[in-house]
């Protein structure tokens, strides 16, 4: 396959993974700023804009953080390349581009959410509710990723979808972690407090997670088991171990297909083998922020090779 | 009064290919047509055609209007047809091939070497560089009109990348899942063959170098082409890779391009980039869309490039006039299809008899395209016509006249019913080792009563085209 | 005359480039006034390319390098054995006809001012005296300064400043010449000082025109001359681009530096 539809794919994964993670973001930003908070909600989007690297570019743009203005920034925003109709346009451009390597379904599914996307944007704001958006992107979301298990062909394409979808994931639900434990939390008489357990909870419901949580533990919520759960659960579909073994999963069909080992390969493999060797306790002990600000640039090293071995074409 | 040849109805006749077509015509209530109208344009927008004929610009996502009453020929006018095409693309390859060479035609004093030589389509960077199998235009695409019941002329002749070819595959499909009834009482020549054929054609121009299965590729300007869709739409029914310039790269002898298993050689590459673009080493240094060295790699044989560089020479419309002539030299036949008289403006005489006679003539710029910058005598205003006399005198060599056709016309779906209209007609021959046409064309036709032009920027839309089996 | 040629192109690149791709003119040409006793060409780390001897009698040959790379180095070495033939291209194979040279390009185009020079010199008794004529006036017109003008000067402004360096000569003798419908190209190769030569680059450009029933017939407006013994002719084209040596691109985001060392010496026979 081309090396250059072989990014497109990646790209079509990630664009359409980070929509949802910044429509999961305005989930948990506007149900946490229900709260009353010493600080004032304010400061709680201003965290969660940084977590997604947003938050010069919206301070320029807009100043100080006010709800319309976040919902503007991270939905509307085509100045925001994060923003959720950016990524969708993005995806889009990406999948016309390589639409003979989709299903005509997926392509649909795409297409159509740009369409809609469209009349969104022509939608007076003041019929539009923050729920409606969130729910409108993740509906969609949730339509292309089927038709993607649901239709297309299973050769080296669908693999790049894939990786460009789990690597997303794994880096997304390591950014809304640590926005929780470190930004959220910056003083330490709130752990263990309701106040606490009710944030915990906010951030389960954002990742569709709080009933799988239940059913998984049972029992009080403690920060050990919610951190056992989306990082090293591997039945949690958004757990940094789930993550990170789909990747190798599909870095290992690579490899067969291709008959050769790659530098990305073997660290995918490293990424996975340091998760399946870690406990809580350990993480706690070297400290989640740490333990996850480590994992993000695992992460973003893993992408790297993943461009050069398959996507620059550069490789002899 | 300009009598126009209708191809359905002659002296209160049908004509017999339009026969099952008479009743199909009669019993087809308004609302189903329009409801089958809708249909056609929703399965247009489905598959995502949209508008783009090469040269033509305009909006990218905008549809080109497609008319379902079909063009129809039978068996024997397309074998006419049909020999005619074969024996021009024929001759204009043997032309080709002798103009990058020892340029015999000129030696012999048969078209004037200024305007080959002086020709701004020239490529003097491949002159005494034989293509493989000698094709330099692989794609030859023929616009013709019909003036009467056995008369065709050549307007003229596009041997570069001709385009439009996807829309003769479209309009069939789409008129066979709308009326297969149509298709099981008429026996229509299929035309689905042409991806199949046109891969062997690019594959068997491989070069020497070539071992094995040799790999083609369609290069592409990239997807904010106008003409992108056709591209890969080529690509897909080929089955073979759309590349755009950065997909390729120069190693020693050979090209490549980059794939998730590392460089993979390519043989054959059908480029639908101009030659200004292909190589800014050789040619336009500014270009992005090129492939650095590429015209190194061709020239020593490493690579085959379809239509090869310098194709453009042939399909200028003042060595158009010569096509007859090549026909005669290089084949020594006589030429099956005509060609338009045309006066060049360029030369005294010819220049003063177009000044005296613009009311009735069509004027066309010499390197125009796409029915822009372009006079039609007798459908302009006085204003226009003397507007227009200014600029010919102003730079008279950029232009050429003809005498305004007959254009034939064929039944069209119209508000009011159906109403006849001017068609023209763009068989795609190709060139390889063999020479082929599939029994079908892109059919354009003026939708606006009257219009004798047909280009779709222009509110020109297409037909689908039939060839009746014997 | 026995000229060795020592011709080092060295390309310096800021940041690791990708790959190089070059396309190299420089082969002494086939003639009647040059014979070629040794010559090699080599590329630091290259990959030789596809070869050919193209329509105009250049000998064309490419090169990659795959990438990462920081510094490319082009050596040229050789010797050549030349004698004067009067400027004329005897024996010399090409196929191009002489009316592709009649084709404008942006360097090349003649202003109001170069068709008034290329009208003043014309002669009514043939194109020989007409060359000779024009080449002396372009002399005249343009004096030697290094550094007047860049690569990119036309020959239009080079005659507007009255100062330029042999590319410039060339360009404007070249738009001249076409002005007045006499086929005209520009020619690269090398050249080999005398001491009491005018001061001047060993890498060298002049021009050729086509004189029917000669042939082609160089002219150095830059040294008012006919190029004669001390030249080794390389290439051709409309002009100083479509002439060039050595022609490619890097694959990168990093500046270039560029630089040529040239010699050509007289050996001792």
């Amino acid at each position: 396959m081309l090396s250059r539809t072989a990014e497109n794919l990646y790209w079509i994964g990630r664009y359409m993974e980070r929509a949802e993670t910044v429509a999961r973001l305005m989930e948990v930003g506007s149900r946490i700023s229900l709260l009353p908070s010493s600080q004032g909600y304010r400061s709680d989007w201003q965290s969660l804009l940084q977590a997604i690297g947003s938050y010069d570019a919206f301070a320029k743009k807009y100043g100080d953080p006010v709800q319309r203005n976040i919902e503007s920034h991270l939905f509307f925003d085509r100045d925001n390349p994060s923003s959720i109709c950016s990524c969708i346009y993005m995806a889009r451009e990406n999948a016309r581009i390589v639409r003979t390597a989709l299903t005509s379904q997926v392509w649909d599914a795409i297409n159509s959410a740009f369409q809609e996307m469209r009349d969104l944007e022509r939608t007076p704001r003041s019929e539009l509710d923050l729920s409606r958006l969130t729910e409108w992107t993740m509906r969609h979301s949730a339509q292309l990723r089927g038709s993607i298990e649901g239709t297309q062909l299973r050769s080296d394409g669908y693999d790049f979808l894939n990786i460009g979808y789990f690597l997303e994931r794994a880096d997304s639900t390591a950014r809304l972690l640590d926005v929780k434990y470190y930004v959220l939390l910056p003083r330490i008489d709130f752990v263990g407090s309701g106040l606490d357990n009710y944030q915990w909870m906010t951030l389960l419901r954002a990742m569709s997670s709080h009933r799988a949580f239940h059913w998984a533990y049972g029992g009080e919520i403690t920060a050990e088991k919610i951190a056992h759960f989306l990082i090293l659960n591997p039945n949690c579909p958004r757990s940094l171990l789930a993550c990170a073994s789909e990747l190798l999963f599909h870095m290992d069909r690579l490899g067969r297909q291709y008959d050769r080992a790659s530098s990305a390969r073997t660290e995918a493999r490293s990424v996975l083998a340091r998760l399946v060797e870690t406990s809580t306790d350990d993480i706690f002990e070297e400290g989640l922020h740490e333990f996850l600000t480590g994992f993000i640039s695992q992460i973003a090293s893993l992408s790297g090779r993943i461009h050069e071995s398959y996507l620059s074409g550069d490789l002899t | 009064m300009t009598v126009y040849f209708n191809e359905m109805y002659n002296d209160g006749q049908v004509r017999v290919p339009y026969r099952q077509l008479e009743e199909w015509m009669n019993n087809m209530p308004a609302e189903l047509r329009q409801m089958k109208q809708a249909q056609a344009e929703d399965l247009f927008r489905r598959i995502g055609i949209t508008f783009a004929v090469y040269g033509e610009g305009g909006d990218p996502d905008r549809l080109i209007p497609f008319d379902m009453f079909p063009r129809v020929f039978t068996s024997a006018e397309w074998a006419r047809l049909e020999r005619g095409v074969k024996q021009r693309a024929r001759a204009l390859n043997a032309f080709l091939v002798d103009v990058y060479g020892r340029g015999e035609i000129i030696r012999a004093g048969r078209i004037p070497a200024k305007l080959v030589y002086q020709n701004a389509a020239f490529e003097k960077a491949v002159v005494g560089i034989k293509p493989s199998k000698g094709v330099y235009s692989h794609i030859v695409g023929v616009d013709l009109v019909r003036t009467g019941p056995d008369e065709f002329f050549v307007l003229e002749d596009n041997c570069r990348t001709p385009s439009g070819v996807s829309y003769m595959l479209e309009n069939r499909e789409i008129m066979m899942r709308m009326f297969p009834a149509l298709f099981r009482e008429n026996r229509i020549q299929p035309v689905d063959s042409y991806p199949d054929l046109l891969r062997r054609t690019l594959a068997s121009v491989a070069p020497e170098k070539c071992q094995g299965e040799p790999t083609v590729v369609i290069l592409t300007p990239g997807h904010f082409n106008s003409a992108y869709y056709e591209h890969s739409f080529l690509a897909d029914l080929m089955g073979v890779e759309l590349v755009e310039g950065p997909d390729l790269f120069v190693q020693g002898e050979f090209v490549y391009m980059r794939t998730t298993e590392g460089p993979k050689r390519v043989d054959v590459i059908y480029r639908r980039i101009d030659d200004a673009f292909i190589d800014p080493l050789c040619f336009r240094p500014d270009s992005m869309l090129g492939i650095p060295g590429l015209m190194d790699v061709y020239r020593s044989g490493g690579v085959s490039i379809c239509s090869a560089p310098g194709a453009g020479v042939a399909d200028d419309k003042a060595v158009y006039t010569f096509v007859p002539e090549m026909v005669r030299f290089y084949l020594g036949e006589e030429p099956i299809l005509n060609n338009v008289p045309t006066w060049q403006c360029a030369k005294s005489d010819d220049l003063k008899y177009v000044l005296d006679h613009l009311a009735e003539l069509v004027v066309k710029e010499v390197h125009g395209s796409g029915g822009y910058g372009m006079l039609v005598g007798p459908k302009s205003t006085a204003a226009q016509v003397a507007a227009f006399r200014e600029r010919i005198i102003a730079d008279p060599g950029n232009y050429i006249a003809q005498p305004t056709l007959a254009l034939s016309t064929t039944p069209t779906f119209v508000e009011e019913g159906i109403a006849p209209r001017h068609v023209d007609l763009r068989p795609y021959c190709l060139v390889g080792e063999r020479v082929e046409l599939v029994p079908g064309g892109l059919t354009r036709v003026a939708l606006t009563e009257g219009s004798l032009v047909v280009n779709s920027s222009q509110g020109g839309g297409v037909k689908d085209t039939w060839v009746l089996a014997e | 005359m026995l000229l060795t040629v020592q011709h080092q192109t060295r390309y310096t690149y800021s940041q690791p480039v990708r790959g190089v791709v070059q396309s190299h003119r420089l082969t002494p040409s086939k003639f009647d006034g040059q014979r070629c006793l040794n010559w090699q060409v080599s590329v630091s780390d290259g990959i030789m390319g596809g070869s050919f001897r193209d329509g105009a009698g250049d000998f064309v040959q490419g090169w990659s390098v795959q990438g990462p790379v920081s510094e490319i180095v082009v050596m040229v070495q050789g010797q050549v054995e030349t004698s004067d033939t009067s400027g004329v291209l005897r024996g010399h194979r090409e196929i191009v006809s002489p009316l592709c040279y009649l084709q404008w390009t942006m360097q090349t185009r003649a202003d109001v001012a170069l068709g008034k020079l290329a009208e003043a010199s014309a002669k009514a008794d043939g194109s020989l005296n007409s060359a000779h004529s024009l080449s002396a006036a372009v002399s005249e017109a343009i004096a030697y300064k290094p550094g007047a003008t860049t690569a990119a000067t036309t020959a239009a402004e080079a005659l507007a400043l009255g100062e330029g360096v042999c590319q410039d000569h060339a360009h404007a003798l070249i738009a001249a010449a076409r002005h007045l419908g006499m086929p005209a190209r520009y020619v690269t190769g090398y050249l080999h000082a005398t001491e009491d030569d005018a001061p001047h680059e060993a890498s060298h450009a002049w021009v050729e025109i086509w004189v029917e029933g000669l042939g082609w017939v160089g002219f150095d407006p830059a040294n008012a001359c006919c190029p004669d013994e001390r030249y080794i002719r390389t290439g051709s084209g409309l002009d100083a681009r479509d002439a060039a040596p050595i022609r490619g691109t890097a694959r990168g985001v990093g500046a270039e530096d560029l630089d040529v060392a040239v010699a050509v010496q007289l050996n001792d026979q």
